[in-house]
């Protein structure tokens, strides 16, 4: 199985790299243009496996491990900032390297080749990545192909001329000059009578008695303000579940009937 | 039903001041509203007696994800490209590898793209992906975190000129993990 993602070759001084030297040596500046092109640790391994044109399969970690090491070294030393993520890579690879070095007991033996999940993922990037060229390879608006369009004509004017008269406008103005002076101060009274109290005061009524008829729940000192607080109580009530509401078809009676719920 | 003789021009100028792909639904609905009474049939065999018209010319009817849309054939944007070329048509390797892992696999997490590209999602990219409208968070993935889950949107399809998201060339496959290691332990 021979590589399927085409490489793209990093430039460097208008000339694509298309190798890099064995001693690993990459001039200076190249590097940060490498860095870039490489879109992650995977990248970068599967760079190195590809350059030495041999199959993922046959991953020699060993070899593959020096480079990459050599390779982190390099960016750290001239200060290039690396990504958390290369360094785990080397991690990992330094972790699979080892045990490929340690002889195997024979009750190991039925464990995995320490390479495979290494290799898994490998292939797994492989084929995302390959896709992810291909996707890219698609002409693709603004880039390969535009889109025809023209610079709309006038429209013709929609909305009619608005006609007005000279009385009118003054009438209007009159309006205008002597609305200000409808203005007035209210106060404003804040309620005396709570929602929550009146709950409460339903609900102790509710204990001793099972059934009430609404006009018992306010005052009539209250006035509509005591009709309002109580009604608003007795539906947050029936919301809740702790009463029912009944109204028979031919009264005009309405009755607060306790569902006994949280009580007993 | 009304004849209109003038209909493929009417179309045509739809097209061309939408500058965006049109339904063929809502091309009807706009006729609709100024009470032209069209069918589905008669603006398709608009569209085609535009298409017959447009022949021997630079510009051309396409359909794509959201309908019919009118662009430049490809074959004349060589001249088009230094006019339009920005810094916005260049994407990076992430950039198309992240796209590439969402279409393939959504709905798809933040981690699930993280797992196969083996490095962090930049936030950068998901912003520049969501802002060029070509993936939507389509929900949230229940495990803990909640992770946003990401899916292609119809623009990501008409950026690419297709019509479907299987139009997309078909993933690679790989040998299985198992018969991989069959042949690393054969050799």
């Amino acid at each position: 199985m021979k590589s399927q993602a085409q490489l793209e070759f990093p430039q460097f001084k208008g000339e694509a790299l298309t190798q890099l030297p064995d001693d690993l040596f990459i001039p200076p500046e190249a590097l940060e243009i490498y860095l870039e092109d490489f879109s992650g640790p995977m990248d970068v391994l599967l760079y190195l496996i590809q350059k030495k044109d041999i199959d993922i399969l046959d991953l020699d970690v060993s070899e593959i491990t020096d480079q990459y090491i050599k390779y982190i070294e390099l960016m750290d030393a001239l200060k290039i900032e690396l990504a958390a993520d290369y360094l785990v890579m080397a991690a990992t690879l330094a972790q699979i390297k080892s045990s490929m070095l340690l002889p195997q007991s024979e009750e190991e033996e039925d464990e995995q080749d320490p390479r495979s999940e290494l290799i898994r993922r490998l292939q797994e990037y492989q084929r995302y990545k390959s896709a992810s060229e291909s996707i890219s390879n698609i002409p693709r608006l603004d880039r390969d192909f535009f889109l025809a369009t023209t610079s709309l004509p006038r429209f013709k004017e929609r909305e009619s001329s608005v006609e007005i008269s000279s009385q009118e406008l003054a009438a209007i103005f009159h309006e205008a000059s002597i609305r200000p002076k409808f203005s007035a101060h209210h106060e404003i009274h804040f309620e005396e009578l709570s929602t929550q109290d009146r709950i409460a005061l339903i609900l102790s009524i509710l204990n001793k008695r099972n059934v009430i008829q609404f006009f018992q729940t306010y005052e009539k000192k209250e006035g509509k303000q005591g009709v309002v607080v109580a009604f608003l109580a007795s539906l947050d009530l029936a919301k809740d579940g702790h009463l029912e509401l009944i109204q028979n078809k031919d009264s005009n009676q309405l009755y607060l009937k306790s569902t006994n719920r949280g009580i007993h | 039903m009304t004849d209109f003789q003038n209909l493929p021009n009417i179309v045509e100028s739809i097209l061309f001041g939408a500058g965006r792909p049109m339904r063929l639904s809502e091309i009807r609905t706009l006729l609709g509203s100024q009470n032209m009474d069209v069918d589905l049939p008669n603006i398709k065999a608009a569209l085609n007696t535009l298409e017959e018209r447009y022949a021997g010319s630079s510009i051309e009817i396409k359909e794509v994800a959201s309908g019919f849309r009118m662009q430049i054939k490809e074959e004349y944007g060589d001249c088009l490209y230094p006019l339009w070329n920005d810094t916005s048509s260049r994407l990076s390797k992430a950039f198309m590898e992240t796209v590439s892992i969402i279409a393939y696999k959504q709905p798809a997490t933040r981690g699930d793209i993280e797992n196969i590209r083996g490095v962090t999602v930049s936030t950068q990219i998901i912003r520049s992906l969501l802002d060029r409208e070509w993936i939507k968070v389509s929900g949230y993935r229940d495990t803990p975190g909640r992770p946003a889950l990401y899916e292609t949107t119809k623009t990501f399809l008409n950026d690419l000129n297709l019509k479907s998201i299987n139009d997309l060339p078909v993933l690679p496959e790989v040998l299985p993990a198992r018969e991989a290691l069959d042949q690393l332990e054969a050799s």
